[in-house]
């Protein structure tokens, strides 16, 4: 795993507070109640001062899954 | 003027639902009373509901029934529920299907397949007073028996002062965002549903893609939000979207910051929308004063003047009516919304009206020399967490019947609990889900002994001095 995959699991851990075994491809907004509108924008946060990337308003409400989030950093220029 | 909730048929085929579901204004009537002609007038039920045009069905078709209605959030915890249970001995639940399955030895009046209509087996029968309508909690979802008791004429009084102050039309199409557990959620469905408009409903939320996408094809017209709403808002570009049919918007539940007030005026005035800024308490059924949109801009920051029909004052230390602008006073607020009081078990239900249409709000505020109320602050330890109205010393009476010993201070969204306990975590996810708000708003902090008085009491300002 590279730095890049373990800051962007430790985000997920710290914004939803969950345990490290959730922050996994499985983590998706529809099927976790942590994954509310206050976690979501706390996330988006941690990802912004984690990487230096700034969101635009298509890929904040496009982000709706652990790998939707993986492949949005990714076309910002984050390598996984 | 009639009732809200009555002569619903009147708007025909008019659609009083849209969004994840749509329902026009005879089925909504008739559904309701499909679902209210299966109780018994002046019982008690709780109405366990969420954003759905079915929770809508249900909670009207009680009101038409002149069944008194406690709301409450379809995901309260489970613990917390039969506590109200206990307390209130309701004659009936309308709750989720899967929550109905708690529910052992009631009786099935129905089942939608995603909701259920209970009849409780004891069925209690005590008087309940003729006006009392609704009951709805101050605390978010503590859990808390404390339930504030409103009329027919609360509700339909504030109702009908929303609707003016805001300029609500039948065309309108207000995008229903914020819970109908909730006094400011519900207020924007009843003062829309008075003029026949259509509300927008989904269980989608603000920061998804599916969101915008309900909002542009319904056509939204309004929208309301708590502060952090327009904090997300910001943060998603909203003030650079285009959303052509949207007309006016609003924020109350909690102080928005200036700056960001100020943002979203001139924004608003820029693209013909209507920006108001409002003060309300689910005390006095949902709003209390209103900032014209015309004033948004010049008057940034400020909640207005009192709703129409209303009246607000300020007193000093001494009782003292504040006659001068710019003195602090806690605000004091006259009108037909004033509710009844307040409730913690069953037999509180036949109590009449107690605070005989005055309200000692515990909010303190000045006005300037224009009359325009400001919000200063609040005497007592209450707290907002994303719009719901938090009791600090209630967070710390929950921690300690969960055994652990705490300490909670805050500022809005941002609360901080003090325990010199390790379980830091547990303590963390025990209130977060107790109170059913996000855990990234609470800071568990260890210290070596809380700072108490001789008496007793929790030194607060020590722990307000310990830096974040």
């Amino acid at each position: 795993m590279n730095d890049n995959m373990s800051v962007y699991k430790k985000s997920f851990i710290e914004a939803f507070d969950i345990e490290e075994s959730e922050a996994n491809s499985s983590f998706r907004m529809n099927s976790k109640d942590e994954w509310d509108s206050i976690g979501h924008m706390t996330l988006i946060a941690i990802l912004e001062e984690a990487y230096g990337v700034s969101f635009e308003t298509s890929s904040i409400i496009d982000f709706d899954s652990f790998d939707k989030g993986v492949e949005i950093l990714s076309s910002m220029g984050v390598s996984f | 003027m009639p009732y809200f909730f009555e002569n619903l048929s009147r708007f025909g085929g008019k659609l009083a639902v849209m969004g994840d579901e749509q329902l026009t204004y005879s089925a909504l009537e008739s559904e309701a009373d499909g679902i209210g002609s299966l109780m018994q007038e002046r019982s008690l039920a709780f109405c366990a509901c969420s954003n759905t045009a079915e929770s809508l069905a249900a909670y009207i078709g009680m009101l038409r029934r002149s069944v008194v209605v406690m709301m409450l959030d379809e995901a309260l915890d489970r613990g917390l529920l039969f506590r109200l249970v206990e307390a209130y001995s309701p004659n009936y639940i309308w709750c989720d299907s899967t929550r109905a399955l708690d529910f052992k030895g009631w009786i099935p009046l129905k089942d939608t397949g995603r909701n259920s209509l209970l009849e409780n087996p004891s069925f209690l029968r005590t008087a309940a007073h003729h006006g009392l309508a609704l009951m709805l909690t101050t605390s978010g979802s503590t859990g808390s028996p404390k339930f504030v008791r409103l009329s027919y004429k609360n509700i339909s009084a504030n109702a009908e002062a929303i609707a003016e102050v805001l300029e609500i039309s039948p065309e309108d199409r207000p995008y229903c965002a914020l819970p109908m557990n909730y006094t400011y959620g519900l207020s924007v469905m009843h003062s829309h549903l008075l003029y026949g408009a259509s509300l927008i409903m989904s269980r989608s939320q603000i920061m998804t893609r599916e969101f915008w996408n309900i909002f542009s094809e319904s056509g939204a017209t309004s929208l309301a939000g708590v502060p952090y709403t327009y904090e997300i808002l910001k943060k998603i570009g909203f003030l650079e979207m285009d959303l052509p049919s949207l007309k006016a918007m609003t924020v109350s539940g909690g102080r928005l910051d200036k700056r960001l007030a100020l943002e979203f005026a001139l924004s608003c005035r820029q693209k013909g929308i209507r920006f108001y800024s409002m003060y309300g308490q689910t005390e006095a059924t949902a709003r209390m004063a209103c900032l014209p949109h015309e004033m948004a801009v010049e008057k940034a920051g400020s909640i207005g003047k009192a709703v129409p029909g209303g009246e607000i004052s300020l007193i000093n230390e001494e009782g003292k009516r504040i006659t001068v602008p710019g003195e602090v006073g806690e605000i004091v607020y006259r009108g037909e919304n004033v509710s009844l009081g307040y409730a913690t078990n069953r037999l509180d239900l036949v109590k009449g009206d107690e605070n005989k249409g005055v309200l000692k709000t515990g909010d303190m505020a000045e006005f300037d020399s224009d009359g325009f109320f400001y919000i200063k602050g609040r005497r007592k330890r209450f707290l907002k967490m994303y719009g719901k109205r938090v009791n600090l010393d209630e967070v710390e009476e929950i921690l300690s019947n969960c055994g652990y010993v705490c300490g909670c201070i805050g500022v809005d969204d941002n609360m901080r609990i003090f325990t010199s306990d390790d379980r830091l975590l547990e303590i963390k996810r025990k209130i977060s889900a107790k109170l059913g708000i996000s855990p990234s708003g609470i800071k568990v902090e260890r210290i070596e002994g809380l700072p108490r008085s001789s008496s007793g009491k929790v030194l607060y300002s020590l722990l307000e001095a310990r830096d974040a």
